[in-house]
């Protein structure tokens, strides 16, 4: 009973869509969380004490110096050894979003440093208080400045996203596997995959590249 | 003599071991307006930094209006007022940066109804109409919705003149505001610091211009290592100094 390509794809759409949801899901749910931590880590690496700074420092730099797939068997082994049962999904979603964290991090902590002295400095001669300089002029530049870095960073979020297969979370590429055990045509299926992943990437990128032109300061 | 808006006793700076402000006295009438000359490092953008706290000072007290600005004694021992109430003070003078400062994702309009809509409360259709009547006056009501890149630098730096004015301070700060400026740009400028010098405005100006300190100025301080070294009439300083630093100084500026 052999089946052309387009047959056994018709077999396995429910799982590809399927799958495609699993590690969409995934990727946004550690984008959204991983930047709003992120932000907060990047506002204490710019604004806070000293230690908070250096514990903020540390942290970015032990993340980021850490393999993703270090960090998603740390968070689904370590999380049920302390008899915290988040489950793969959970557990892989958590350390996605502490890796985009580190990243966020320090993206924005650079956007916020890059800013010219003396934005500040005319902020405050008009009277604002901190708080108010940084929500009126600083944080409008500093978004701006993170998108492209930011947009890069959800992307490579995506393509993280695979390595929660190894814990067993039915994302794309364990879909995939799965269907290529049934049929074994492993080469059509890979590209298949391959390319679902570029169409996802190629989305993000025109959105933020579509972001960045409707953001972009009249010269 | 009007009333004294601003006085300034013994202010003293340092970065550290360096000593930048040695002990500076100023008095400032309602209605002057002062140029402070001098070589680079002599401190006279610090002086003027210290007035609206952007710097710090370890020194002496300043007061404006009769108010102590930055520092408060509490129990013998001197202590940085609260932010808020340093930012309350800062709104009570204007400054003007040598690098103008417009925040480049406002329009011009939007950069002066910024001071006004958060720190003023006002409304933001009055305080549109006050950033028209300021554009206006710096020749630029055609530009109100024009970003900062969209501008010369001339026009970059009247809308940030503009947008400290509005704020309706009690003393206006210009750093070297023209030393950015092309030089084909630098009359314009000038031109509305004139007009608002016309109008009774109090302004302190920290300027290399020495033709325009002489033709506007009602009185120059000239400052040298940290110290005012002379101060006067500019008819007086310009023609006859009395200090050999500050005939020094106009000799090597272009002030001829």
């Amino acid at each position: 009973m052999s089946h052309t390509f387009l047959e056994q794809l018709w077999i396995a759409r429910y799982v590809i869509l399927n799958g495609i949801g699993v590690t969409v899901s995934i990727s946004l749910l550690a984008i959204l969380v991983g930047s709003v931590l992120g932000v907060f880590v990047g506002l204490a690496l710019v604004y806070a004490g000293a230690i908070l700074r250096l514990v903020m420092r540390a942290y970015t730099d032990i993340i980021r110096g850490t393999p993703v797939l270090v960090l998603v068997l740390a968070s689904y082994y370590v999380s049920s050894a302390v008899g915290l049962d988040l489950g793969p999904f959970s557990a892989g979603v958590l350390a996605l979003a502490i890796f985009c964290s580190s990243h966020v991090g320090e993206i924005v902590r650079g956007a916020l440093q890059a800013i010219p002295r003396g934005q500040t400095e005319a902020a405050k001669a008009i009277g604002l208080t901190f708080t108010q300089a940084f929500t009126s002029v600083l944080w409008p530049q500093a978004m701006r400045q993170c998108l492209p870095a930011w947009v890069n960073t959800a992307a490579e979020m995506v393509k993280a996203s695979t390595l929660l297969s190894v814990i067993g979370v039915a994302e794309l590429l364990l879909r995939t596997q799965e269907i290529i055990s049934r049929n074994f045509m492993s080469l059509q299926f890979y590209f298949l995959a391959g390319g679902l992943y570029f169409i996802i990437n190629f989305g993000i990128e025109r959105f933020g590249k579509y972001v960045e032109r409707k953001t972009a300061l009249p010269s | 003599m009007g009333k004294t808006i601003l006085d300034i006793q013994g202010l003293r700076k340092t970065y550290g071991q360096h000593e930048v402000l040695k002990g500076v006295d100023c008095m400032v009438q309602e209605g002057e307006v002062i140029s402070i000359i001098g070589s680079s490092g002599s401190g006279k953008t610090t002086m003027l930094r210290c007035i609206n706290m952007l710097e710090e000072f370890q020194g002496g007290k300043i007061s404006l209006d009769g108010e102590e600005i930055g520092y408060h004694v509490d129990g013998g021992t001197r202590r940085r007022k609260s932010e808020k109430e340093i930012a309350r003070q800062r709104a009570l003078t204007g400054m003007a940066f040598q690098q103008f400062n417009l925040f480049p994702h406002m329009t011009a309009a939007e950069n002066i109804m910024l001071g006004l809509v958060k720190v003023k409360r006002m409304s933001k259709p009055a305080a549109r109409s006050i950033a028209e009547k300021w554009l206006d006056r710096v020749g630029l009501a055609a530009r109100a919705n024009h970003y900062p890149g969209q501008l010369s630098g001339g026009q970059q730096q009247r809308v940030a003149i503009a947008r400290a004015i509005a704020m309706a301070p009690r003393l206006m700060l210009f750093d070297e505001v023209t030393s950015a400026l092309d030089p084909e740009l630098v009359g314009e400028v000038l031109q509305v610091i004139k007009g608002l010098a016309a109008d009774g405005m109090t302004m302190l100006l920290v300027t290399h211009e020495m033709r325009f300190a002489y033709e506007v100025s009602s009185r120059v301080i000239f400052m040298n290592q940290g110290v005012i070294c002379e101060e006067g009439d500019p008819k007086d300083m310009f023609v006859r100094p009395k200090t050999e630093r500050l005939a020094e100084f106009l000799k090597s500026s272009s002030f001829n």
